[in-house]
């Protein structure tokens, strides 16, 4: 049998196909590296919209970095903000558009960086936006430079004998800083690598999606992943090297998950 | 006759903003113009016509705000003055060349730098030519009254989104602060979600519909061959501009010999500048542009054909005087162009006007 007319359901039986593509990813080929994170956490959004209805309400956000061309693989409406400014565009698309459902998609340099300010302010006034933030402790778009999440003694384009106090200053533990803030509702660390921590992922970009339909405050979802390509390893590597150096700093779990905190708390009388 | 009020031209641009429909507004506090944001937010639009104001983490915050609410197709808006609108060029840029509507209003004050509070006219250049990265132009009003700080901002929107590009209405810390009389305008509803979906369908990020594709906002093409398409229709639509939407004024021009060429509240002290020269017997007018881009370039070559030459009067260093030097020699018939002005946020005197006027241009030194 030539192979290369096989066609779908030559290939897949009636009644045994477990996975498909989700529906609102779009066909154009990803310009991903081989074993990076960003494919994975894009398919689950695009699942995850497609399984919530909600692609004639929803407004992406994608930021500037890697994942700049997030707009070319999800089937919905999107806006490519400036570098750092997607919380400050989503809560302009969700202020005057308060029926809508807007997400950023941000990384390490763009939220924890050059956008610090904009991702502060827009948790603490607890704009209705879900943020996913992919923190893969480098910039991969530029070519491998150092990022605020970048560990000590991490080898970059920028620190070639690696992260040094002394000139760099420390990894910032962004998640953290943003769980203490009184806008956020739902704020978890995860990670994609391997089929449980997908679905763990999954689960959690999920209940962010839901919460700001509920009209929760900012949700807020870490992924901690890998980029093989700017820590010179391969796909296999890269996820050892995460899990030996990036868990221990920034431990995989939930930071707070609950509401909006209460205002009364906020009030002189406290 | 609409309902008539005493306020200042910062309170005048608020109360309009609620009037035209605005849908949003979003800044962040300066001298010389705060009582905008100050006013809107004592007026509470969001009880009466749903139309919310945000302060902003910073000017930087608040152009992007613009940007995602504009990207939305509605019509959004936001104020500041001279190194606050320094801090929103990035954003405006990329705004410009998103091609998304929105309203920016400078009330200018003196700089470099954080430079000082009073009156100014040194964001020419900035406005006009860029500020931001990139081949683009804003579409840039320049009011000399109260009133006209209370009309342009609707007049601002219609043609925002006429051309799909921010509108900016350069105005400076003295018709901000200063209170005149105003005849306001009507209360016009803001658009409903379908009536912006009609319009505005086939661009607007307000989730993928089913009966269209999805829209993308952006600035960002790395396809040189598309990327020059793109700046070759950016600069079509600018030309349109300079061919349908010049706008200016022109006081006691029929038997000048001499021009005066002004715009905001240097245009007001010309027309004080003119009785005074007209006592002395020289006969003096005035050219008002009220669009600066595009400039009213015909306007100031006619004049080429029947005046002595022209004087600019500016509080700058010397920034429209180009864009009249330019005009003048467009036209083919050389008249000189002098320039008279004050800078750091001190306003010229009609006496000093007059005074210069004889000798740099009637006296020809």
């Amino acid at each position: 049998m030539d192979t290369n007319k096989l066609t779908q359901q030559d290939i897949i039986r009636q009644g045994e196909q477990v996975y498909k593509k989700p529906e609102l990813l779009l066909n154009n080929t990803m310009h991903y590296c081989p074993g990076c994170s960003h494919g994975v956490v894009h398919r689950l959004i695009a699942e995850i919209i497609g399984e919530l209805g909600i692609q004639e309400k929803t407004i992406g956000v994608s930021p500037v970095g890697c994942s700049v061309f997030a707009y070319k693989y999800i089937d919905i409406d999107w806006q490519e903000a400036a570098h750092g400014r997607a919380p400050a565009v989503a809560t302009g698309i969700s202020r005057v558009n308060p029926d809508k459902f807007v997400f950023t998609y941000q990384g390490d340099g763009d939220l924890a960086s050059i956008g610090a300010a904009e991702i502060m302010h827009a948790c603490n006034r607890g704009e209705n936006i879900a943020v996913i933030f992919i923190n893969n402790a480098i910039y991969g778009m530029t070519g491998g430079q150092m990022a605020p999440t970048t560990l000590l003694g991490q080898v970059t384009a920028t620190t070639p004998k690696g992260r040094n106090v002394e000139r760099n200053g420390y990894p910032l533990k962004i998640t953290e800083l943003i769980a203490q803030l009184p806008g956020t509702s739902y704020v978890t660390r995860q990670s994609v690598e391997t089929a449980m921590a997908v679905r763990k992922c999954k689960t959690a970009i999920k209940k962010a999606f839901k919460n700001v339909l509920a009209k929760k405050g900012t949700s807020f979802v870490e992924v901690v992943s890998t980029c093989n390509s700017g820590w010179k390893m391969n796909p296999v590597k890269a996820n050892k090297w995460m899990e030996e150096n990036m868990f221990p700093f920034y431990p995989v779990g939930d930071l707070k998950d609950g509401e909006k905190a209460d205002p009364s708390l906020y009030s002189k009388k406290n | 006759m609409g309902e008539l009020k005493l306020m200042k031209g910062n309170e005048a641009i608020a109360e309009a903003a609620i009037r035209c429909g605005c849908d949003g507004y979003f800044g962040y506090p300066i001298t010389p113009q705060s009582e905008v944001m100050e006013t809107l937010m004592v007026r509470a639009p969001w009880d009466k016509t749903g139309m919310v104001v945000l302060q902003a983490e910073s000017e930087v915050a608040a152009i992007n705000m613009l940007y995602g609410g504009g990207g939305t197709g509605k019509k959004v808006m936001t104020s500041s003055s001279s190194p606050g609108v320094s801090l929103m060029s990035e954003g405006i840029s990329y705004i410009a060349g998103a091609e998304i509507p929105c309203v920016i209003v400078n009330v200018q004050r003196g700089g470099p730098g954080l430079g000082t509070i009073q009156p100014s006219q040194a964001d020419y250049f900035q406005a006009t030519k860029g500020g931001g990265n990139g081949d683009y132009n804003l579409l840039v009003l320049a009011p000399n009254s109260v009133q006209e700080m209370h009309d342009f901002v609707g007049l601002s929107f219609d043609l925002a989104f006429k051309y799909r590009n921010p509108v900016m209405i350069l105005s400076d810390g003295a018709i901000g602060q200063m209170m005149e009389k105003v005849t306001l305008g009507d209360f016009k509803p803001r658009l409903t979600s379908e009536e912006i979906e009609n319009k505005y369908g086939s661009w607007v990020t307000t989730g993928k519909k089913k009966n269209r594709s999805r829209n993308v906002m952006t600035s960002l093409e790395l396809n040189s061959e598309q990327m020059e398409k793109n700046n070759i229709r950016f600069q079509a639509k600018y030309k349109k501009m300079e061919e349908e939407e010049v706008r200016y004024e022109e006081y006691m021009c029929d038997d000048a010999e001499y021009i005066l060429v002004a715009f905001g509240s240097c245009a007001r002290i010309c027309m004080k500048s003119i009785e005074m020269a007209r006592a002395k017997g020289i006969k003096l007018g005035l050219l008002r542009p009220i669009t600066l881009f595009p400039f009213p370039k015909k306007p100031i070559a006619e004049l080429c054909k029947r005046v002595k030459g022209f004087m600019t009067v500016e509080m700058n260093a010397g920034q429209m005087i180009e864009d009249v030097k330019l005009s003048v020699y467009e036209s083919g018939i050389f008249k000189p162009v002098k320039y008279y002005g004050r800078m750091g946020g001190i306003i010229p005197s009609p006496e000093e006007v007059v005074s210069t006027l004889e000798k740099k241009l009637i006296g020809g030194n």
